[in-house]
C-alpha cells in the first residue's frame, strides 16, 4: 500500500476514535480547557463577568458550537459522540477542500 | 489553547492580526515557490490531521482538558511555512464552524499554534537530528523534544496574552474587562499544565509518528526531498 493511502486511512481511524476526546474528559470529570469557559463559569470562578468579555463572547455564533449540534446539549453521550464524529468528518472534509483550493494557487505549475 | 472571543481586548486581537498578515503572506510566497502540485494532498492531510488531533481532549482528572496540536509533526514533514498554512486552515475552520477559538482571536491563536509552535518545533528537530541517518533513534528523540518544546512555548505565549488583559483593560474598580486572570496565574497554569501533561502528548504523538515513518517511508524524512 502506498504511504499516502495509509495516511488517509490513518486519518479515518482518528475520526472514528475522536469521541474519546469527548468521553475521556467526561469520565474523569474534567471541565473546560483553562481560559475557554462560558460566561456563567467565569462568574463562578472569578466572581464577576468582565464587561468586555460578556459583549464579545457572543460575537460569533458558530453553526456547530463545540462540535455538538445546536439543541443537543442535554442529549445522552451516545448522541453527543455521534455529533462529535460527524463534526470530525465535516471538519476534515472542509480542511481538505480548502487546502485543495489553496493548492491551486499555492503550488508550482 | 484556543483563546475564545472576549478573552483578549481589541488591542491584543488587532496586534496579532497585524503580525500574522505578513507571516501568512511570506508563507504563501514560499509555499508557492516550493510546493509541487503532487504535494498538495500531503498538505491537505497535514491540515486535516492537525484538525482532528486537536479534538482529542486529554483530561486532567477533576480539572481541565488540553490537547496536542500535531503542528510540529506537520512542520517536520512539510517544512515550517507549509505547516503554518496547514494549521492556519485547521484553526480558521475550528473557529468559524465549531466556535473553537474566537474569530477575534484568530490572529493570536494562529501566532501561537500555527507560527511559534511549528517553527520552534522544526528548528529544535533540525538542531538535534542534524546530519543523522534517516533511520536513527536520535530523530525519534529529536521529534519528541521538538513537539514538547514547540507546544510549551505556544502555551506560554497564550498565557502571556491572557495574562496581559487585566493590565491593559480594567475598570476604575480594578475588574478586568477581558480575561480576568493576570500574568502570574495565566502563565503558571497554561505553562504548568502543558509542561506536566499536554506537552508530553504532543511529544509522544510526534515521536511515534516519526518512528512509524522511519519504518514505512524513510524518504519522507530525507532532508532535501520535502524541503518546502
Amino acid at each position: 500500500m502506498k504511504l499516502i493511502t495509509k495516511l488517509w486511512l490513518g486519518l479515518g481511524v482518528l475520526i472514528i476514535l475522536s469521541p474519546l476526546g469527548l468521553l475521556l474528559p467526561e469520565y474523569f470529570k474534567a471541565g473546560a480547557a483553562w481560559g475557554e469557559w462560558g460566561v456563567d463559569e467565569i462568574q463562578t470562578l472569578a466572581g464577576y463577568i468582565p464587561k468586555g468579555l460578556e459583549k464579545l463572547s457572543s460575537l460569533w455564533s458558530a453553526p456547530i458550537p463545540d462540535y455538538a449540534f445546536k439543541g443537543w446539549e442535554e442529549k445522552p453521550l451516545v448522541n453527543l459522540s455521534l455529533a462529535y464524529v460527524s463534526s470530525a468528518v465535516l471538519g476534515v472534509l472542509v480542511c481538505i477542500g480548502v487546502v485543495f483550493i489553496l493548492g491551486k494557487f499555492l503550488s508550482k505549475k | 489553547m484556543h483563546i475564545p472571543d472576549g478573552y483578549l481586548g481589541p488591542a491584543t486581537c488587532g496586534f496579532f492580526y497585524v503580525i500574522m498578515l505578513p507571516i501568512w503572506a511570506v508563507a504563501s510566497k514560499i509555499v508557492k515557490k516550493t510546493l509541487s502540485a503532487k504535494q498538495v494532498p500531503m498538505l491537505a492531510i497535514g491540515a486535516a490531521f492537525s484538525f482532528v488531533i486537536m479534538m482529542f481532549n486529554v483530561p486532567i482528572p477533576g480539572g481541565t482538558t488540553g490537547h496536542a496540536v500535531g503542528g510540529v509533526l506537520a512542520a517536520i514533514l512539510l517544512g515550517p511555512w507549509a505547516a503554518c498554512i496547514a494549521i492556519t486552515v485547521a484553526l480558521v475552520i475550528q473557529a468559524l464552524l465549531f466556535g473553537d477559538g474566537g474569530i477575534t482571536a484568530i490572529g493570536a491563536n494562529c501566532f501561537n499554534m500555527a507560527f511559534i509552535l511549528p517553527f520552534v518545533g522544526y528548528y529544535v528537530y533540525k538542531a538535534i537530528s542534524h546530519n543523522t541517518p534517516v533511520d536513527s533513534k536520535r530523530r525519534v528523540i529529536a521529534a519528541g523534544v521538538a513537539g514538547y518544546t514547540g507546544i510549551n512555548l505556544a502555551a506560554f505565549l497564550a498565557g502571556v496574552e491572557f495574562g496581559l488583559q487585566p493590565l491593559l483593560h480594567h475598570t476604575a474598580g480594578g475588574q478586568s474587562l477581558y480575561c480576568p486572570y493576570g500574568l502570574k496565574v495565566a502563565v503558571t497554569v497554561m505553562l504548568g499544565e502543558h509542561l506536566l501533561i499536554f506537552g508530553w502528548v504532543e511529544a509522544i504523538v510526534t515521536a511515534l509518528a516519526i518512528k512509524y515513518l522511519q519504518k514505512h517511508s524513510g524518504d519522507l524524512l530525507a532532508e532535501r526531498k520535502v524541503k518546502l
